[in-house]
């Protein structure tokens, strides 16, 4: 049996965005399975579009979708957005990958995504605001079942 | 990154064969045999060229 890799994905910044799919990208070219777990501002990275604002949201959830959108800030030197976008021209200048390239590499070597269903209802989310490349909408016993034989577990 | 890099082109390969790889990353000398030691590939060396560093892979 493969060895697996479970990760907690639970905050919204794409600096700790980047780590997590480094690792997991890295340990899926281990040979190992690995899933992550999206929940609360984990889920940012995983919507479609800026903002989530859809008609059956009431109005605190709409305002969650509105403040807290897909561009991710950074967890430090943020400076309104000034942050994420130098860290990106930095990351590029370092040769380094990009979120987005990390995330279509972790699809190609099979990374599981998993989003958290009580948290897409708490947001008020639905399965059409999230990208195509989810692979199970599910809630904390999904999540357990996957981790309790795994090796590594990480909550980020 | 070299590593997953490393991964996909062995992917590539048939067995026997031997994979040359150049990086920049000082922790790629130390992340290659420890991939290898996971993944059962042949580990066959690391060369130090400047700032890069070259590391050799048989597929197993």
């Amino acid at each position: 049996m493969k060895d697996k890799m479970t990760i907690i994905l639970f905050s919204g910044e794409m600096d700790k965005a980047i780590a997590a799919f480094t690792l997991a990208t890295t340990a899926a070219a281990s040979g190992m399975e690995v899933a992550i777990f999206f929940t609360f501002w984990g889920l940012n990275i995983l919507k479609k579009s800026k903002f989530s604002i859809t008609k059956s949201q009431n109005m605190l959830q709409k305002m969650f979708n509105f403040m807290s959108t897909s561009s991710l800030p950074i967890t430090k030197l943020n400076m309104f957005g000034l942050g994420p976008w130098m860290m990106k021209k930095l990351m590029k200048k370092s040769k380094m990958a990009s979120l987005e390239e990390l995330m279509s590499l972790a699809k190609e070597l099979k990374v599981k995504y998993i989003a958290c269903t009580t948290s897409c209802g708490v947001l008020g989310l639905a399965q059409e605001n999230l990208i195509d490349e989810v692979d199970e909408f599910a809630g904390a016993s999904t999540y357990l079942n996957e981790a309790k034989d795994s090796k590594i577990n990480l909550f980020i | 990154m070299p590593i997953v890099k490393t991964k996909l082109e062995l992917g590539k390969m048939k067995s026997g064969e031997v994979l040359e790889i150049t990086a920049d990353d000082p922790g790629f000398a130390k992340d290659l045999p420890a991939w290898c030691e996971m993944t059962g590939e042949k580990f066959l060396g690391i060369k130090k060229e400047g700032n890069l560093i070259k590391g050799y892979v048989e597929k197993k």
